[in-house]
């Protein structure tokens, strides 16, 4: 592997989340909070999302970790504000999907999210990518089951 | 020491990775294997692979002498007084485990305090904590100086009579300390505690003597010096052990079955219920062969040479930080650092672009990485059979990583 296919992992979009990120902070009127960590690696989110009749009317993040698992996280919160639930949810399994190098739904407008393809073939940084998606999937299913 | 041709008794380091020579920088973690030892494994599997202990014929007899054979290797190997001091274990987690819900069972009641340090691996925090929760007893914590030592003035404001366990790694896999272990276990005696000593990442690297460091307990891992994993090894003082419970009871480790009752082996049989971990104690008297046939006190000359060499080579890379005392004589072969504004799992994965492994994330340390103010760090870390050479190539792959996240910001 070359420093070209470091660049498969490393696309621009995602240095530009990592260094820029969108909707970090921490939510006031959040009504879920969910912190979530990767005990094998140290990085670590607390996601705060708004969610009212359904809907994630906001989300924000704050946390440690990589350049995969931050700009992960800031694109996630920039997918999932304005979807309902169930959509929310369907696009954490597109994602992993994604992530495991399966087949996946491309009729959903990915966005940035797509730069994120590359992860998949870094086996090492899969849980990176996934761990502020799985946060998200864990809030709203509860969410969903109160 | 003749390093190439220690690097062609380890078939895995000819090979290469993404394009690029393998450097195996993460000995620390788990070391390779030589050929010895792979050799040995194949030959009891091919030849006599058996129960020990039971058996009358042939292949249980050799079986025995190969398992109890390793179990000498081992005891002379730290200088044990005599082989019922010699428990094989899973590893160094099983070992500290076994000291923990035996004698830190039998032995601790409220009041009492167990004293382990900042620097300590989860598995030396983790089986206090849980014992001390059980027993009501209290832990306690060593604090670090600036440079992640410990200091005897601080073990002596510490450990008081109220004091029963003292348990402390020997060697930092994290900082790279060598911790005063004899110094240590005297002041543990003087107010009647035992001390119990994390040999993990000191076992593979020097000589280890437990009568001069006149330790109670020392636990050890096989695979971090060139056995298989799922080997290890517990000393403990007989006069200790004899007292003890065993904490796993079925085959093996009985003398005596009877409807409601039953009686225990002599020593070390008692600690070991099941049917033991035969091919891995096999590969980890191979593995002390190895070790031995080099020289314990080169090997350790060798990674000293090594440390001091990549702390000044790295020392010079703009923006690195690294953790631990400064000074490479008071320090193991393993270097921990962090370079500003890459996250070390990037590093971790530009290197490896390269060839270069080496590990990145709390190394099993959390507590640590809180006093380190870090969230997690990379580490390189060195065995016998790196070279100057392959540090250069780690020097060159931390610059390109930084050039490499500086262009693409």
């Amino acid at each position: 592997m070359s420093f070209n296919n470091l660049d498969s992992l490393y696309r621009q979009v995602i240095m530009d989340h990592y260094k820029n990120p969108r909707n970090k902070g921490v939510l006031e009127d959040g009504n879920l909070t969910i912190n979530m960590n990767n005990p094998t690696c140290g990085d670590r989110i607390q996601l705060s999302m708004n969610v009212v009749d359904g809907i994630v009317t906001d989300a924000k993040f704050e946390g440690e970790g990589c350049s995969i698992s931050m700009s992960s996280a800031s694109m996630m919160t920039q997918a999932i504000k304005g979807k309902n639930i169930n959509d929310a949810i369907k696009l954490s399994s597109v994602f992993s999907n994604m992530m495991q190098g399966k087949e996946y739904e491309d009729d959903l407008d990915l966005g940035d999210i797509e730069a994120l393809q590359g992860v998949s073939k870094f086996p090492a940084r899969i849980k990176c990518a996934t761990l502020a998606w799985k946060a998200m999937e864990k809030g709203l299913k509860e969410e969903e089951q109160s | 020491m003749d390093i190439l041709d220690i690097r062609k008794q380890f078939p895995i380091l000819h090979q290469e990775v993404n394009g690029h020579p393998l450097v195996y920088l993460d000995s620390a973690a788990t070391s390779q294997k030589p050929i010895q030892v792979i050799e040995a494994l194949e030959k009891y599997y091919r030849e006599y692979n058996s129960n020990v202990h039971r058996g009358v014929h042939t292949l249980g007899t050799r079986a025995t002498d190969g398992y109890e054979g390793a179990r000498e290797k081992v005891r002379k190997f730290i200088n044990a007084k005599s082989t019922e001091e010699i428990i094989f274990t899973r590893g160094t987690t099983t070992a500290i485990n076994t000291v923990a819900a035996s004698y830190g069972a039998a032995n601790l009641k409220e009041g009492d305090e167990i004293v382990i340090s900042h620097m300590e691996h989860h598995s030396n925090i983790i089986p206090w904590q849980q014992i001390a929760k059980k027993t009501g007893a209290q832990l306690k914590y060593l604090p670090l100086q600036e440079d992640g030592t410990i200091s005897l003035e601080d073990v002596r404001a510490t450990v008081n009579s109220n004091t029963k366990i003292v348990s402390i790694m020997q060697v930092s896999n994290v900082l790279g300390v060598i911790n005063p272990i004899k110094e240590i276990a005297k002041i543990a005696h003087e107010n009647g505690a035992i001390m119990v000593v994390d040999g993990a990442q000191s076992a593979p690297h020097m000589k280890i003597d437990v009568q001069d460091l006149d330790c109670d307990f020392f636990a050890f891992s096989g695979h971090k010096m060139c056995a298989p994993t799922g080997i290890g090894a517990l000393y403990g003082k007989k006069s200790l052990l004899e007292k003890m419970e065993p904490i796993e009871y079925g085959g093996e480790m009985i003398d005596f079955v009877e409807l409601y009752d039953s009686t225990w082996k002599e020593l070390p049989w008692k600690f070991e219920g099941g049917t033991p971990i035969i091919a891995g104690a096999i590969g980890l008297g191979a593995a002390i062969d190895f070790l031995e046939q080099v020289g314990l006190e080169h090997i350790a000359e060798h990674e000293h040479k090594l440390a001091a060499y990549a702390m000044e080579k790295m020392s010079t890379i703009e923006g690195i930080s690294i953790f631990g005392p400064q000074d490479p004589a008071k320090r193991a072969g393993l270097v921990t650092f962090n370079i500003s504004d890459v996250h070390p799992h990037d590093v971790a994965t530009v290197l490896d672009a390269e060839g270069i492994a080496v590990r990145a994330g709390h190394h099993c340390a959390q507590p640590l990485m809180r006093w380190l103010k870090q969230s997690a760090t990379a580490r390189a870390s060195f065995y016998l059979y790196n070279t100057e050479e392959e540090i250069d190539k780690l020097v060159a792959g931390l610059i390109k990583t930084k050039e490499y996240f500086s262009d693409v910001f």
